[in-house]
């Protein structure tokens, strides 16, 4: 019985290794392709909402954390990008979360241009309803674009709302919660550069450690 | 993943007679003929319906969760089968299970690093093959009292067995829910699918019950029931063919 118990538990080990081994092999073989993916897609998703033509600095590596509680809405640290042309920088992207959507947090991604007007935003991830709050994304409708190029003139700018609560944008049939919760975000989000402008655009370190 | 527990029991009590290790020409057909019909995954045995209904939103998402579950069926079966001296009976359920996550693992994370957009799109699901009772039952049912070359063969027919209902239904909720097929290949197969989209109808507004889980469960019932139909009429199409012969028997019997 305990001899039994001896070569079963043997068995068992010997299997649980090689299982981890092979799995460890598999990921180190797919690390760094993995983890360029992750970053050409980021890449990809900031060229969405700064022009590419507009910037000439490695934007990747030009991050920082910054935390803000209030108008990031998130206690976790969001990510600032800066994008530079020669040195001097154009404009800067910034995620942030909306933590009042219909359906928990939706993570934005808010690009500001240095004159304090928006870029462009698009959404990085969400769990709103599919075919309802869903069309906050670029693939159901072009509902984000209607953000680009628009400005704030104050902290009580009304325009900034839903169209049902007095403001300029669209809510979506059957889903107001979820555009209001993007529009606050986006809002929010805005008035974290306006605060903050000097201090994120003269930081020069990268999140990403001195190699990156 | 609730079917887990209740739906194991179940699996093909027709492979008992199955486990001889001679192989018949007879017997490719037969695990063919089970895999992709007589006892298909998704529609007889009902395993593995939670990434069934959930993922089956798009055509795309279906073939690609479909390829990931078939990919992992070959391969645990195959190396279940290949260890099937060595493992005590006490402690097979434990290193089936072991095998299948580690592959499990295996296809997410080179899924994440060379089909980057449809490992977004699946979330959760992928990893969740390894809860896919159909992957441990045909490993319990088949893979551990037959040889390697068969066993691969009837993860490969289960797998594709379960596959052609993912894609079916993933075709019927894409087409009824957002009137388009093949939306968003390009995430599994490259940039050169992105012509492939049809725009078949269009909707003003797409039609949520569709893409929602209710949706999935309502078209899954259809499809099981036209299979049952098809199944019924064979039968009596076979019954009627088959009873002239018997009152002729019977008839020389009594004449005899």
């Amino acid at each position: 019985m305990k001899q039994a118990m001896k070569s079963n538990a043997m068995i068992l080990a010997i299997f649980a290794l090689g299982c981890t081994l092979l799995v460890a092999l598999v990921d180190m073989f797919t690390a760094e392709t993995r983890a360029r993916q992750a970053e050409q897609q980021l890449l990809n998703t900031l060229y969405q909402v700064i022009n590419p033509s507009r910037f000439n600095n490695d934007i990747y590596m030009a991050c920082q954390y910054v935390t803000d509680k209030d108008l990031l809405g998130s206690e976790q640290p969001q990510t600032v990008y800066t994008a530079r042309q020669d040195n001097l920088p154009v404009a800067v992207a910034i995620t942030s979360v909306a933590p009042d959507g219909y359906n928990g947090n939706i993570e934005l991604l808010v690009a500001i241009n240095k004159d304090g007007s928006l870029s462009g935003v698009r959404v990085l991830e969400h769990q709103e309803t599919p075919g309802l709050g869903d069309k906050i994304e670029t693939r159901k409708s072009d509902w984000v674009y209607r953000f680009e190029n628009k400005q704030m003139t104050s902290d009580k700018d009304s325009r900034w709302a839903v169209k049902k609560d007095g403001g300029m944008f669209d809510q979506f049939t059957g889903a107001t919660i979820t555009p209001r919760a993007v529009v606050k975000a986006v809002k929010n989000t805005m008035m974290f550069f306006d605060k903050n402008q000097a201090d994120i655009l003269n930081h020069n370190q990268s999140c990403r450690g001195e190699n990156g | 993943m609730a079917d887990s527990s209740t739906d194991t029991p179940n699996v093909n009590p027709g492979d008992e007679t199955n486990n001889t290790v001679d192989t018949k020409p007879g017997e490719y057909r037969e695990l063919v003929w089970q895999g992709l019909w007589k006892n298909n995954p998704g529609l007889v045995q009902l395993l593995g319906l939670c990434p069934l209904l959930a993922v089956t939103t798009t055509f795309t998402n279906a073939l690609g969760l479909g390829l990931a579950t078939l990919f992992v069926l070959i391969c645990s079966n195959a190396t279940v089968s290949a260890i099937r001296q060595w493992v005590p009976k006490e402690v097979r359920i434990p290193i089936f299970v072991l095998i299948i996550a580690a592959f499990v693992t295996c296809v997410q994370l080179l899924m994440n690093a060379y089909a980057y957009g449809i490992y977004q799109s699946l979330g959760i699901f992928l990893p969740l093959i390894v809860t896919n009772c159909a992957i441990i039952g045909r490993a319990e049912a088949y893979a551990s009292k037959n040889p390697i070359k068969q066993a691969s063969f009837d993860g490969l027919m289960m797998g594709i067995g379960f596959a052609l209902v993912l894609l079916v239904l993933g075709s019927v909720r894409e087409l009824l829910g957002q009137g388009t097929l093949f939306d968003g290949a390009h995430l599994l197969l490259g940039d050169w699918a992105k012509g492939l989209t049809i725009q078949v109808v269009e909707f003003d507004s797409q039609f949520l019950l569709a893409i929602l889980p209710p949706g999935a469960f309502i078209a899954m019932g259809f499809l099981i029931a036209a299979k049952n139909a098809i199944d019924n009429r064979q039968a009596q199409k076979l019954a009627k063919s088959s009873k002239p012969k018997e009152i002729e028997r019977v008839r020389v019997n009594f004449e005899g």
